[in-house]
């Protein structure tokens, strides 16, 4: 199986998947900071692994990646990046503080953000599981602040075991002034994504 | 000469004659190989993404694993013109960036990774004379045909030549 004999109904339905599932994660975000968070359309990317690095920006570009395993019905992993700006933000929120204070990275900083991955991704699934009728379940969270690259790499291997592409279904979160702040990439593997097609009612 | 500034992309591998330089961007888990020829100069760089090509389902793209990765660089630089006795090797990547306790095969990959590019480079009789391992950060690097030294770039961790 090859994410080439996708065809573009199969597409729309991938669309709608991370329509519905970062749709509800934004919910949970906008409760979190009290202010409006509005999303892109999902992109589903299919690329070369060339490509993989110069999405989010830059290979380079610092951010915060907060990865989960997913199990159940359907296995693969959910990536959730926030522009290391955009998180520290979001922890001095939630903590209370000056929305520009520096932050460092220390034990509580980054168990906030794992907490915040933690229920973003929670909602995106619960969605996804909800529509799909799956029992799709996120595994314990992790967290990395590094090079975007560096980061888009973990998921991107797991697919070099079987592929010379890589799909994702990317859907951006934006708040106030068209500022991205974060990017959600579901990436189920391969079989997953039948899976998730086929509760959707499709044939392929 | 103007020198050559080539970008060597996940999964890719490329090399050029001196003056030369060779790039790849934010390495995690990947391997960067480093090849150079002390006598001509030239130097080569693959950015492996796993360890062995036979234990894939897809192994079309040689320069996606250690072993046929560095085979392929190796006989592209030999074919341009490199000599094999006086080629070393240096490394960087292999890190592991998210510390999972119960995905044991996907945690390794970077330390697999790394241990499979030396068995290789050993059995080519190439000698590793630096490495920049391990770790959890990403790394991003830059090969110089000047004198073959490489610079890793780090966020927190500062810049280091070896």
């Amino acid at each position: 199986m090859d994410a080439s004999y996708l065809n573009s109904f199969h597409l729309d339905i991938l669309k709608e998947i991370g329509n519905i599932g970062a749709g509800n994660a934004a919910t949970a975000l906008a409760k979190m900071l009290d202010k409006k968070v509005d999303m892109e359309v999902p992109q589903i990317k299919i690329m070369g692994f060339s490509e993989v690095s110069e999405v989010l920006g830059g290979a380079e570009t610092p951010v915060a990646g907060i990865l989960l395993g997913i199990c159940g019905d359907i296995s693969g992993y959910i990536l959730f990046v926030l522009e290391e700006n955009a998180a520290q933000k979001l922890v001095n929120i939630l903590m209370g503080r000056n929305p520009a204070e520096e932050v460092e990275y220390d034990e509580i900083t980054l168990s906030a953000l794992k907490e915040i991955g933690n229920i973003l991704t929670g909602s995106y699934l619960s969605a996804l599981s909800t529509l799909t009728g799956l029992l799709i379940k996120p595994d314990v969270p992790d967290i990395a602040i590094d090079m975007a690259g560096a980061i888009l790499s973990v998921p991107a291997i797991e697919f070099g075991r079987t592929t010379d592409t890589v799909l994702y279904i990317e859907t951006e979160f934006i708040e106030g002034e068209n500022r991205v702040i974060g990017d959600f990439f579901l990436v189920p593997d391969i079989d997953s994504y039948m899976k998730l097609i086929n509760a959707l009612g499709a044939a392929y | 000469m103007t020198e050559n500034v080539i970008k060597v992309g996940m999964a890719d591998l490329k090399h050029t004659s001196h003056p030369g330089r060779l790039i790849t961007l934010g390495l995690g888990s990947c391997v960067g190989i480093a090849l150079y020829d002390t006598k001509t100069k030239m130097i080569g760089l693959a950015h492996i993404m796993l360890p062995w090509s036979y234990q894939a389902k897809n192994s079309s793209n040689k320069a996606k694993f250690a072993d046929t990765g560095i085979r392929l660089l190796l006989d592209n630089m030999l074919e341009s013109g490199a000599n094999k006795n006086s080629i070393v090797a240096k490394l960087a990547g292999g890190a592991q960036m998210f510390s999972f306790s119960n995905v044991s095969d996907m945690i390794r990959v970077g330390e697999r990774n790394v241990e499979a590019t030396k068995k290789i480079l050993q059995e080519l009789n190439i000698p590793v004379i630096a490495e920049d391992t391990g770790g959890k950060h990403g790394r991003t690097i830059e090969f110089f045909s000047e004198d073959g030294r490489l610079m890793i770039k780090t966020i927190g961790y500062g810049v280091t030549y070896i």
